[in-house]
């Protein structure tokens, strides 16, 4: 199963709670701005991250998604 | 059917289940608490909702939310306890929600008295609560009239999606007269899809209602204001109700007065008629909308000396009629609180005073 | 291994006002999701109060009402008499039911009504900028209680877990928190059980959450969590309280 890990860093507030949530430590906050003027966070070590949606779970604005890779995604046709 | 001999809290109760508004929060309260001792048992006759609540606070809240998923709803109440109920009622007109609220007024202000007055009558017509929004206010001034009222009571709360306010006093609602019941229900809830929260499966969409007051854009909630207006001069338009009384005649003096203290104006009116002193009557039905042309009309008539506003308040509905009088003729008042009703003879020496060359002195009860 | 993560459907899109590291938008999330799990979105009510969450009716996908401060639980009690059959919750924080409230909350609880309460236990008066609540611990400062709260002058924190507990009414009463994901998951199943129980037309039920209000304690959302940990969590103890099966 392959999954996609993604990150609405205009929906993001730069909280910092799922930085602390991650056991395999991946997230960090980032250096830039968003549109609404929070620094969101993003995958410092995405090679490390094993999909275990603890992140998502502590995330109040339901910023951080994962779904599942479709063929389409790997092939675009 | 036939007429029954009935109590008019109790009336009051048969009547909104004839109307066919089975649901009813209320708390007890002198002098209407015989309506929830008379629905607790009927309504679950019926198959219908009967709840007393914490309070009246409570209780206007479970009419709003139960209103406000698209049910007829009704509460019965006495002065101090619609002063709790005030901040509910702005709530469910700025929502746009139907209710029917059933006033047994009694004497104020604070805890006041238990017997019957007319002090609530800025309360109602005015508001009451905070804000914008008007009641349409009707005031029976009998039990058949009180059970006439409150089944026209539902379906013009839907006409307009506001609350109703009946204004009663303690005499109807104790008193027991013959009453005449309609066969069937006289009227249809209406399709209330299109704002209810009734559950978005219960109406097939799959857009939620929101049932909401705050409006914090200021554009917004003047546009929401004005809607509200805009009903407000519809009700001015088309509700006013009144009863004129003995206007075909040359009276000189003319009397505003409702509920139970125009039956006994009628009384006062009628000796006086047979001492050869005639004087005239115009009975507001509905206290908002106000009969405000009617009484200029009255008032107008070349016989007419004063206008006398006779009400069992320090004087709330004197201010309206001396608005409709738009100064065509000089408008007195005389009132009583505390609940003793005055007798005829006491309206007939008022009246005669008001209307004699010496010109009017009294301005409290005789008896006081 | 790992698993998918989305947003629920009775979640609406609306990017939330609530301050960052906000409890709310946990607890907004774990309600949807026990809705879409128990497929009751076409018959739910929620019924906002007067507080942070005023706006909650913009991010959900289902029937609302706006509450006035503290009457939540008596416009439940409405809608749930004469539509037993819908779906009914409140969701209040500390002034809205442990203040102004305690009236309605007491007695609906009391008569037994079929619907869920979510508490969401900050210990002060969020939306209105940080005062004191009946729910603000000894010494903790406020606006309205600069030197800290005075408990021989105002009275300890009220514990509304334990105070409804005492009914004798059957009911669910189970207090938790959000802040970690162990905590959340544990929430979720209370939520979960609660509304379960309202399927069944078996009970009253409340879940209180002690949550975090970073903006007010002037904490950054991880001091908050710790703060919580720390100070709330010995005083407002997790754990049920009253079971209707017991």
């Amino acid at each position: 199963m392959n999954y996609v890990y993604s990150i609405d860093r205009d929906r993001c507030k730069g909280c910092g709670l799922c930085v602390a949530a991650c056991p395999k430590k991946v997230l960090q906050i980032s250096a830039e701005i968003n549109i609404k003027g929070y620094f969101p966070v993003y995958q410092a070590q995405p090679e490390n991250c094993i999909f275990c949606s603890t992140c998502c779970i502590m995330c109040p604005d339901v910023a951080i998604t994962i779904t599942e890779a479709t063929l389409e995604m790997a092939n675009p046709a | 059917m036939g007429k029954v001999l009935m109590k008019g809290n109790e009336a009051i109760g048969e009547a909104a289940i004839r109307a066919g508004c089975l649901n009813y929060f209320a708390y007890p309260i002198t002098p209407q608490s015989e309506v929830a001792e008379y629905l607790s048992h009927r309504l679950p006759e019926v198959g219908g909702v009967f709840l007393q609540g914490e309070s009246e606070v409570a209780v206007s809240y479970m009419l709003f939310g139960a209103s406000a998923c698209g049910e007829r709803v009704f509460t019965t109440s006495s002065s101090p306890g619609i002063s709790l109920m005030s901040e509910g009622i702005s709530y469910i007109a700025a929502a746009q929600c139907p209710a029917v609220f059933v006033n047994i007024m009694r004497g104020g202000p604070g805890l006041g008295g238990i017997l019957p007055s007319q002090a609530d009558y800025f309360q109602a017509t005015k508001g009451g609560g905070h804000g914008d929004y008007r009641l349409l206010v009707m005031a029976p001034a009998g039990v058949q009239e009180a059970v006439d009222m409150v089944m026209t009571a539902f379906p013009l709360a839907e006409k307009y999606r506001n609350p109703v306010m009946i204004l009663g006093d303690g005499l109807i609602g104790q008193m027991m007269e013959p009453v005449e019941f309609p066969d069937q229900l006289s009227s249809k809830p209406s399709n209330k899809d299109a704002w209810a929260t009734n559950g978005m499966s219960t109406r097939k969409s799959d857009k939620p209602n929101v049932v909401k007051t705050l409006i914090l854009d200021p554009p917004k909630l003047n546009e929401h204001n004005l809607c509200l207006k805009e009903k407000y001069e519809r009700m001015k338009r088309d509700e006013i109700r009144y009863e004129p009384y003995n206007l075909e005649t040359g009276y000189r003096a003319l009397i505003v007065s409702y509920g139970t203290m125009s039956r006994v104006c009628r009384s006062a009116i009628d000796a006086l008629k047979e001492q050869g002193v005639e004087v005239g009557m115009v009975r507001p039905q509905t206290l908002f909308p106000f009969p405000e042309r009617a009484i200029e009309e009255a008032a107008s008539k070349e016989s007419c000396e004063v206008v006398v506003s006779v009400e069992m308040s320090m004087g709330q509905m004197v201010e309206d009629v001396e608005r409709s009088a738009r100064g065509k003729r000089p408008v007195k008042w005389y009132g009583t609180c505390g609940g003793d009703i005055p007798a005829p003879e006491e309206i007939m020496a008022v009246m005669k005073s008001f209307m004699s060359s010496e010109g009017p002195h009294v301005v409290h009860s005789l008896t006081g | 291994m790992g698993k998918t993560f989305t947003r629920p459907q009775a979640l609406s899109e609306e990017h939330t006002h609530y301050c960052p590291g906000c409890t709310h938008g946990i607890i907004h999330r774990l309600i949807a999701e026990v809705i879409d799990e128990l497929g009751i979105r076409g018959r739910t009510v929620g019924i906002a109060p007067v507080g942070c969450a005023v706006l909650a009716y913009n991010y959900f996908t289902f029937d609302f009402q706006e509450a006035a401060h503290g009457r939540a639980p008596a416009m439940a009690t409405g809608i749930k008499r004469v539509r037993p059959d819908l779906m009914v919750f409140t969701y209040q924080g500390d002034g809205d039911l442990a203040s102004i409230g305690m009236g309605e909350i007491v007695h609906a609880a009391n008569r037994g009504e079929k619907f869920t309460t979510i508490f969401v236990n900050n210990t002060v008066y969020g939306m209105t900028g940080g005062q004191m609540a009946p729910t603000t611990m000894p010494g903790q400062k406020t606006t309205t209680s600069p030197l800290g709260r005075n408990v021989d002058e105002i009275g300890m924190p009220l514990k509304v877990a334990e105070l409804l507990s005492a009914l004798e009414t059957p009911s669910y009463i189970e207090r938790v928190t959000v802040i970690k994901p162990s905590y959340i998951v544990k929430a979720k199943r209370a939520i979960k059980k609660a509304f379960t129980y309202q399927l069944q037309g078996r009970c009253f039920s409340l879940i209180e959450v002690v949550s975090t209000c970073p903006t007010n304690w002037g904490l950054t959302p991880l001091e908050a969590v710790n703060w919580t940990e720390e100070v709330l969590l010995p005083y407002y103890q997790l754990g049920e309280y009253k079971s209707p099966e017991t």
